[in-house]
């Protein structure tokens, strides 16, 4: 009736377990309970959880990817106290505890943190750069939201019923295995991936459509802005590497599922296979994660200093080599796993190849800076903690691609992609946070705390994964739970007190959103255009009307909104408006979503009814909306008008610094 | 629910122009023979296997490209152009990781000997 | 660099025009699903070449393909992409019953073609070779399944189309769906040829 699922799931094997399920269980019945409280259910429905609005979409998966964040942070806050300890001793975790830990970690930032920011920040801000008014398929994207969020939902249930997979974020064969891992574990793991993978893949599709198909008339490839080109190759990215870990996670569940033999020990089983298959989806996803961060970082440079971008036809065709080269390199991820040397000199050459457009990327970067005005913004100083640390993450990666060199899988490897996935992608998806927060919300956040949050995760940056390049040197390999090399120890403390100054730093933002929502009035910006931009978007009002433009923009060069406020057209009313007509409401997404957590709980538990159930839930879910051939929401002309006229219509002039 | 828009034509092929039946027919042939060649050698084996390999290569390839032209209405002119700019990356990407997979798997399988 | 005047207050799209557009972008974007298709089948391909030896002392292709029957499927599968031109050629006349017609025989053909692969693996299952003996037959089971399973959608698809052009006749978004439906049928008879090319020719050789 209930498949494996027994009472023996919930988590009374260990006090530290439990703790963190009953943290679970209590932290959502009290959301539960405090939008009760407030009442605000029906507004949730009607407001967000069904909206087809790209922005509401973008600002519900920054949302996702904030609060898992938390978690995942929570994680590694715990293995760096275990590691700090743990000299000759089994610290307070149990091994299959902390190799959860790790597990859930890298799945969790990997999937649920970096890809839902990065999607979010896509959603708030490309249609507008574009000059659009919504995404090619709405509909579509808020199935890619609530199927990203059922993903996450499985990860987080891993945490009260049953355990999460141990296997590693990358989960090898033959450990990941049913005979190595028979537990649900793995399972867990699986559905997590394939379910939130359709979702991505559905976002890439729906991203590289808008961008190709949507662009405001007048505004060629070669007029977008640096952000949209990086969203189109990452969209382009995403459909193209996403399929081989759809592929490497199915086989592996057939296996497990269906006792087949892909990745088994014995009976025809190749297990290098797997890990073919996993890199050759895992090394374009780390480019899928850094290049919208640097498409936030040429935006933010240009803005921050009130200069236009040094060499945007170099950016774009970086962008673009950067994207093809991705393809091509995927070995250097097992270098140590039995290739010959023509292979491994191979992939080891083209590696490191990809320094030349991120070295002429940062090089045009620093050129735009040079002789600019440039302002320290929380923004910027996210882009300039970036720039420097990055780079010593990217000359460990030429170490790296040293293929005989004795540092793979040793914590080298760790402060290697954590100094380009933090001091990278992060920093770069929270200096957009900050950058579009006022045009998504209509006020600012709080300066102050944003740079005492910089600062803190600047420092704890460094301090938490410096130390890892030395132990990598001294010969420590990754994910131990207890070592016996006294020398390594302070090392490990250091790094712990990084990991103190990163809680500090996720503590200050924190303090600076419930600040600025405090102080929100004080900090609101009057016009679209806080930080006198240069892109469309700041065309728009703060927050945006649904339709985005009442009138679709013509464009005729870069920096279209520089062009129009120079031209004096910027703040131009229309002789009549039109009536707009966009997607209307629908609740075929969230439920999809939340059939689909059910089908993969039920997939996961082999309760074989249930899953039937919610496989048919989906299909009815996808049913429902796909004989609506018309878009619903009509907005009448004359009201239209009414919203513009709301509007304060007083951009910023070209030499004025923040209104 | 607002009414459907009015469209004044009747609905076409996507691709602009008629659409006839002339592409399906002429289609439909060279697929069926492309589909006896290779039938007709592995089943008479008249040529050596390496051989017939290569002939099963070849007349692959050939009918995918009878399909997309025939079928798909896959040709060189502009309202084409983005979905063969697709196709080509697509092709490319499909090189490179295949290709990639067998150079990979193949040099392990050597060194497992 | 050039200085920017901007132009606002552009006509805008009327909403027949929008709808085309929608349209095209749809057309656009399912191509695009077709080509991460495309990479999906290309990876199972290179997983089946790969472990097309593993055969783990159980039965190889050569023991188990049978050339009729792989040529039989061919010719149904092909087939049922004719008919399927022929409801195209149908359906941008308008005539309702005629597409109908059509898409009834390319349904009947599709059915058949999945029925013989039905049979034919059932058949391998029962007879000991199964996706659970060997790597080989793991991967020629998944390979030639997720085929088999994506031609299966095709039917539904035909089907659910197929009521809705009885039901409410032809009009142009009904029409772009079933060229949707039109190039998912072709990719996956583009699909087949690779499979017998690949797996079931060689195998027999």
């Amino acid at each position: 009736m209930l498949g494996k699922l027994t009472i023996d799931a919930l988590p009374f094997y260990s006090g530290i377990a439990m703790g963190g399920a009953l943290i679970t269980v209590f932290g959502a019945l009290g959301v539960v309970a405090l939008i009760t409280w407030l009442g605000q259910w029906r507004y949730l429905w009607i407001e967000w959880l069904t909206s087809l609005d790209h922005k509401k979409i973008g600002i519900m998966y920054v949302t996702l990817a904030l609060i898992m964040m938390v978690r995942g942070f929570i994680d590694a806050m715990m293995m760096r106290t275990q590691q700090a300890v743990a000299l000759d001793s089994d610290g307070y975790l149990s091994p299959d505890h902390f190799d959860q830990i790790f597990t859930s970690h890298a799945t969790i930032m990997v999937f649920f943190v970096a890809m839902p920011f990065l999607v979010g920040l896509f959603n708030v801000v490309v249609p507008q750069q574009i000059g659009a008014r919504d995404v090619a398929f709405p509909f579509m994207n808020s199935v890619s939201l609530w199927l990203t969020a059922s993903g996450a939902a499985l990860v987080i249930i891993s945490l009260v019923i049953g355990k999460f997979s141990t296997a590693g974020w990358s989960a090898y064969p033959p450990y990941s295995e049913a005979q190595f891992s028979p537990g649900v574990g793995v399972d867990y793991w699986i559905w997590a991936i394939l379910v939130s993978g359709v979702g991505s893949m559905l976002t890439g599709i729906n991203f590289l459509v808008t961008i190709v198909k949507r662009r405001a008339p007048g505004m060629r490839l070669m007029m977008m802005p640096l952000f949209t080109w990086t969203a189109l190759c990452t969209s382009i990215l995403i459909v193209f590497a996403f399929p081989a870990l759809t592929v490497a996670a199915a086989l592996l569940g057939l296996d497990r599922y269906l006792g087949m033999h892909f990745f088994t020990d014995g009976d025809g089983g190749n297990m290098m296979n797997y890990i073919n298959l996993f890199w050759m989806w895992g090394h374009p996803e780390v480019y899928i994660l850094i290049l919208p961060a640097f498409g936030v970082y040429s935006e933010v440079v240009a803005t921050f200093s009130g200069k236009r971008l040094f060499g945007y036809e170099s950016l774009v065709y970086a962008t673009v080599v950067i994207t093809v080269l991705s393809f091509a390199v995927w070995l250097h991820h097992f270098f140590t796993l039995g290739a010959s040397s023509d292979v491994n000199a191979f992939f080891g050459r083209v590696a490191p190849l990809i320094a030349v457009p991120t070295g002429v990327t940062i090089f045009d970067w620093l050129f735009t800076m040079y002789r600019g005005r440039v302002q320290f913004s929380v923004p910027m100083l996210f882009t300039l903690g970036f720039i420097v640390t990055f780079v010593i993450g990217g000359m460990t990666g030429v170490l790296l691609a040293v293929a005989p060199v004795d540092m793979h899988n040793t914590t080298f490897l760790v402060a290697h992609y954590h100094n380009l996935l933090i001091p990278g992608a992060l920093f770069g998806y929270f200096a957009g946070y900050q950058y579009w927060f006022p045009k998504a919300f209509g006020f600012r956040l709080e300066e102050k705390w944003g740079r005492r949050a910089f600062w803190a995760w600047i420092v704890g940056v460094y301090l938490a994964f410096m130390p890892l390049y030395i132990l990598g040197f001294m010969g420590m390999p990754q994910r131990l739970q207890r070592y016996y090399v006294a020398g390594w120890q302070p090392y490990l403390i250091v790094a712990e007190f990084g990991a103190l100054f990163i809680l500090c730093g996720i503590t200050l933002l924190a303090i600076q959103l419930a600040v600025s929502i405090r102080d929100r009035a004080a900090l609101a910006v009057s016009t679209g255009d806080p930080w006198n931009g240069r892109t469309l978007e700041w065309a728009t009002a703060s927050p945006p009307a649904a339709y985005n433009f009442a009138v679709v923009p013509h464009v005729h060069g870069i920096d279209a909104w520089w062009a129009m406020k120079q031209a004096g057209t910027a703040g131009h009313r229309p002789a009549r408006f039109h009536d707009i007509i966009m997607a209307g409401d629908s609740s075929a997404g969230v439920v999809l979503g939340a059939m689909s957590f059910v089908f993969a709980f039920a997939m996961i538990w082999q309760i074989w009814w249930l899953a039937a159930v919610g496989g048919l839930g989906m299909f009815a879910a996808v049913l429902s909306q796909t004989f609506r051939d018309h878009a619903e929401h009509r907005i009448l002309a004359n009201e239209v008008e009414a919203i513009e006229n709301r509007r304060t219509m007083a951009p910023a002039l070209a030499l004025g610094g923040p209104t | 629910m607002p009414a459907p828009p009015q469209l004044s034509k009747m609905p076409t092929s996507p691709h602009g122009g008629e659409v006839t039946i002339k592409p399906y027919l002429v289609g439909v042939v060279l697929a069926l023979v492309l589909t006896a060649i290779p039938f007709g050698l592995v089943a008479a084996r008249t040529l050596r296997p390496i051989q017939i390999f290569v002939v099963i290569g070849a007349a692959a390839i050939t009918q995918v490209v009878v399909h997309l032209r025939y079928f798909l209405h896959l040709d060189l002119k502009p309202s084409s152009q983005n979905k063969l700019i697709a196709l080509c990356f697509a092709a490319i990407v499909l090189l490179i990781l295949v290709g990639g997979t067998l150079w990979i798997m193949f040099d392990l399988n050597y060194r497992m000997m | 660099m050039t200085d920017a005047v901007i132009t606002a207050g552009q006509d805008e799209d009327t909403e027949a025009e929008e709808a085309e557009r929608a349209i095209d972008e749809k057309a656009y974007g399912f191509w695009i699903y077709l080509m991460s298709d495309a990479i999906i089948f290309a990876l199972l391909f290179a997983t089946f070449v790969v472990m097309s030896h593993n055969t783990a002392d159980g039965p190889s292709g050569h023991t188990l393909f049978r050339l009729p029957h792989t040529f039989a499927e061919t010719m149904l599968l092909l087939a049922s992409s004719a008919t399927f031109g022929f409801a195209s050629v149908a359906i941008a006349a308008g005539q309702r019953w005629r597409t109908l017609a059509w898409l009834s025989v390319t349904f009947l053909l599709g059915l058949g073609f999945v029925a013989m692969k039905i049979s034919e693996l059932y058949g391998m299952a029962v007879a000991g070779a199964g996706p659970w003996r060997s790597g080989f037959l793991s991967a020629f089971f998944t390979l030639v399944g997720t085929h088999g399973a994506h031609v299966s959608v095709g039917l539904v698809w035909i089907v659910l189309l197929g009521c809705e052009v009885a039901l409410r006749g032809l009009n142009p978004f009904v029409a772009s769906r079933l060229c949707r439906l039109g190039l998912f049928w072709h990719f996956l008879d583009i699909v087949w040829i690779n499979i017998f090319s690949v797996v079931y020719l060689p195998g027999i050789l």
